[in-house]
């Protein structure tokens, strides 16, 4: 093996409470893609802070090239080579493409010397971005395109990405990969960070592991399965969703022609959406992120009142009603939000417990609360969906996002909905909580219940989902099987590549 | 009755009584102190903070100005001060809301508050003294030209100095790399951070900037405008300045267009009343501030600094 670009022995970093890193050590090689695994919470990005100098390790020792490696800051950390990919918070919006690039180099050219190059190195890996466009105009693809390209204007010998495919589309993702290996082609090495397995066996040469801060092992992803690797990260059996065949019964709830005006500013309106599902199946509805989404779970809960007719549950036509009519009848929704949407903050895990269900569980009698109840409830949901709290009377806001994120989907579960909408059920929830509750929502389907998943994540729409539509730009597409369904063809129905034309020309 | 008053008041325009030289002259200097505040104000709104002490660290300002002014016998000296008088109470915002997280709005409110009790007691025994005033520069020539001369060349050195500043700062933002470092530090302070810009630091020398352009205004009024020291003289002009830094979008160019504007109509309307037209004064007086605030209403299509007024901490 040769001489590894950055090593890494015994870090460790400890906040108040917590152990983020634990004497962990590991070594990227140049020319490496070396990806690192863990689940929420397992010190991956404390690890990565500390390599670009934003977080000081408490002990333990880095070298860069053979030399000892303490980067003060981030600009030390930029200046020996070393640049990072963000998985968010790194752009400003009301500030053009090359205004961002400049702030992220040490010594930038004058602007138009920096437009220049700019196009040149977007031009040499295939990721086409225009320099004078104002980074809040830009789509999610072309936005990580900044971020890669700030940093590959620095000749960085080690790249880090966080999370780099969460937001891309397919496509977007195969042109991703494609300029990743060229720079490892180059003799960059690239630490990758991520927790989507598949990605990371096509694409890494190493993986690390990380467990409650500690590196638990090291693999090579192409030969280890990604069910082996996820049982690394979780450090034990990890129980994979069970799926019933759906059975072929009466249509439960259906939307004709669903157009409704975003009720945000910069929202999507929604246009013309026609679908139907019946009684014990999971729709699973993909897109990019932004495309209506949230509208149409808005439009379904009842938060947004629609035309009466839009929508019909059974043989009842309720689009004009609010979110307590639409429960009492049975129709419940989990938006994707958990702080401040789909739980109140402050509030305590019983009031939150409440809040969405009195009218089903009877928790109200005259407009007085039944504490009691409420309290029991609330423990029931704790007791079966597995929630780490010390109590109901805890507020919502102490959970961690997966506890919390099963709290609300068990609260609207537990009430035993006719029709369940959901909005990424398991957004930031590690890998052992998500299968809990993809395996929560099939069984709701087994029982007789109609389900709508909307959800980025398309493994998880194909593991749960009996069709699968695609939601672009607030249309939706005709629902087709999910059996069988190639990566291809779900990118196509997602809208494609953005830009994707250009990319091709590029690359001619 | 209405088209009598109408009447009168273009009388009152067209007549002698009121000169346009004169009136474009005085809305120069009328001007100076808000434009002076508001591109302080600016600065700091553009690095992420909010800070309504404006009021404040103006009549401080003028106050410390006034007695540094008259003391020293000199004016320049006096200036200096009044820049040091509002620089110190912003640092007091800066602490408070920069390093101790303090709630920004609540902060500039009582940072007024304060400032306008801190003043009067300052200026107790210096009540009813004449400061001494800046002297209008005399270029020959070029002030002798009609017309331009009297408007353009004919003011005291503050005039130009406030004109130069906005000027600055506009050419900071423009084309300097630190300027685009403070524009970033407003737009996202996490990924300014993020970055290894340091946070905190630019925005406390913005704070300072703003408190010291704040005190510029407020000894304007204290030294060349009125001069005398009065409580409470800046009446209002802070949240002037205020107001015409969000209406101008946080840009110094139409920044200078509200400040001429509001300088500008405030003279007419002296005038108006000193020509006698039968318009309750009320109505004379709040002018400024309604023709101000509706114009740029108009005009306003801009968006705010997206970190602006949300408090920062690193660990985040």
């Amino acid at each position: 093996m040769t001489a590894a670009l950055l090593d890494l022995k015994g870090l460790t970093k400890a906040y108040p409470g917590v152990v983020a890193n634990e004497n962990v050590s590991l070594a990227i090689a140049p020319g490496e893609i070396h990806a690192l695994l863990g689940e929420n919470g397992a010190g991956k990005s404390t690890l990565v802070k500390t390599i670009y100098g934003l977080v000081k390790p408490d002990s333990g020792a880095m070298t860069l090239s053979g030399k000892p490696y303490t980067p003060a800051e981030p600009r030390a950390a930029r200046a020996m080579g070393v640049a990072m990919v963000f998985q968010h918070f790194s752009l400003f919006d009301a500030l053009d493409v090359a205004e961002n690039i400049a702030l992220g180099m040490e010594n930038p050219p004058p602007l138009r010397d920096l437009a220049r190059r700019i196009r040149e190195v977007s031009e040499t890996y295939g990721l086409p971005l225009d320099p004078t466009r104002i980074v809040g105009d830009l789509s999610a693809g072309e936005r990580q395109r900044v971020e890669i390209i700030r940093c590959l204007l620095q000749d960085p010998k080690l790249l880090i990405m966080d999370e780099p495919t969460s937001v891309l589309t397919p496509q977007e993702v195969a042109i991703l990969f494609e300029t990743l290996r060229k720079l490892k082609a180059e003799g960059t090495s690239i630490l990758y960070i991520s927790h989507k397995l598949e990605e990371i066996r096509t694409l890494c040469d190493t993986a690390t592991i990380l467990r409650l801060g500690k590196n638990v092992g090291t693999c090579d992803p192409r030969e280890t399965s990604a069910r082996e690797m996820a049982e690394m990260m979780v450090g034990g059996t990890l129980h994979v969703p069970e799926k019933a065949d759906a059975m072929g019964g009466r249509v439960r709830l259906s939307l004709r022609g669903l157009k409704a005006p975003s009720p945000r500013a910069f929202g999507t309106a929604l246009k013309d959406i026609s679908l139907e599902v019946k009684r014990g199946e999971v729709l699973g509805i993909g897109g990019v992120a932004g495309n209506g989404q949230d509208e149409l779970l808005l439009a379904l809960s009842g938060e947004m009142r629609v035309g009466k007719s839009m929508i019909r549950l059974d043989d009842e036509e309720i689009g004009h009603l609010g979110p307590d009519g639409r429960r009492a009848r049975g129709l419940l929704c989990a938006p994707e939000e958990r702080m401040g949407h789909a739980a109140a903050p402050d509030m305590s895990l019983t009031e939150n417990a409440l809040l969405s269900a009195h009218a089903r569980k009877n928790l109200m009698s005259r407009g007085f609360l039944k504490w009691g109840k409420a309290r029991a409830f609330a423990e029931e949901i704790i007791s079966a969906f597995d929630v780490r709290t010390p109590g109901p009377g805890n507020a919502a806001r102490s959970l961690s996002g997966g506890n919390l994120q099963k709290f609300v989907i068990g609260r609207e579960i537990l009430q035993d909905p006719e029709v369940f909408v959901v909005n990424q059920p398991t957004w930031g929830v590690d890998a052992s909580a998500a299968a809990a509750i993809r395996q929560a929502i099939l069984d709701l389907a087994t029982k007789g219940a109609a389900v709508i998943v909307i959800s980025q994540d398309l493994d998880e729409l194909m593991e749960v989902s009996d069709r699968f539509a695609a939601l672009n730009e607030g249309r939706l597409s005709e629902p087709v099987p999910a059996k069988g369904l190639t990566v291809d063809r779900i990118g196509l129905m997602l809208g494609g590549a953005h830009d994707m034309h250009v990319a091709e020309e590029v690359r001619a | 009755m209405r088209f009598e008053r109408l009447e009168q008041f273009l009388d009152a325009l067209m007549s002698s009584s009121i000169s346009p030289t004169l009136l474009i002259a005085s809305l120069m200097v009328a001007s100076t102190p808000i434009m002076l505040a508001a591109i302080g104000e600016l600065v700091v709104e553009r690095a992420g903070v909010l800070n309504l002490g404006v009021e404040g660290m103006m009549i401080t300002g003028a106050v410390c100005g006034f007695i540094v002014g008259v003391t020293t016998n000199s004016p320049a000296i006096g200036f200096l001060g009044a820049a040091a008088g509002g620089a110190i109470l912003s640092m007091l915002f800066a602490v408070l809301t920069q390093l101790l997280l303090s709630n920004q709005v609540a902060t500039g409110l009582a940072l007024t508050l304060f400032g306008l009790g801190l003043s009067a007691l300052m200026g107790q025994s210096w009540i009813g003294i004449k400061s001494p005033t800046l002297q209008r520069i005399d270029l020959g020539p070029l002030t002798d030209l009609p017309f331009v001369g009297r408007v353009i060349f004919g003011h005291d050195p503050m005039v130009y100095v406030a004109l130069g500043i906005v000027a600055g700062v506009w050419a900071f933002f423009r084309f300097t790399r630190a300027g685009l470092i403070v524009r970033a530090v407003g737009e996202n302070h996490d990924a300014a951070h993020a970055l290894g810009y340091n946070v905190v630091l630019i925005r406390f020398l913005a704070i300072g900037f703003g408190g010291a352009c704040a005190g510029l205004g407020g000894a304007y009024l204290s030294l060349v405008r009125v001069p005398q020291w009065t409580e409470g003289m800046t009446a209002g002009a802070g949240w002037i300045a205020l107001a015409i830094v969000v209406f101008a979008s946080w840009k110094p160019w139409r920044l200078l267009l509200g400040a001429w504007l509001f300088g500008g109509v405030t003279v007419l309307q002296l005038n108006l009343q000193a020509a006698g037209v039968a318009i309750p004064v009320e109505y004379l007086s709040m002018s400024p501030y309604i023709a101000t605030i509706v114009v740029l209403v108009i005009m306003s299509a801009g968006r705010a600094p997206g970190s602006l007024g949300r408090t920062f901490h690193a660990s985040t």
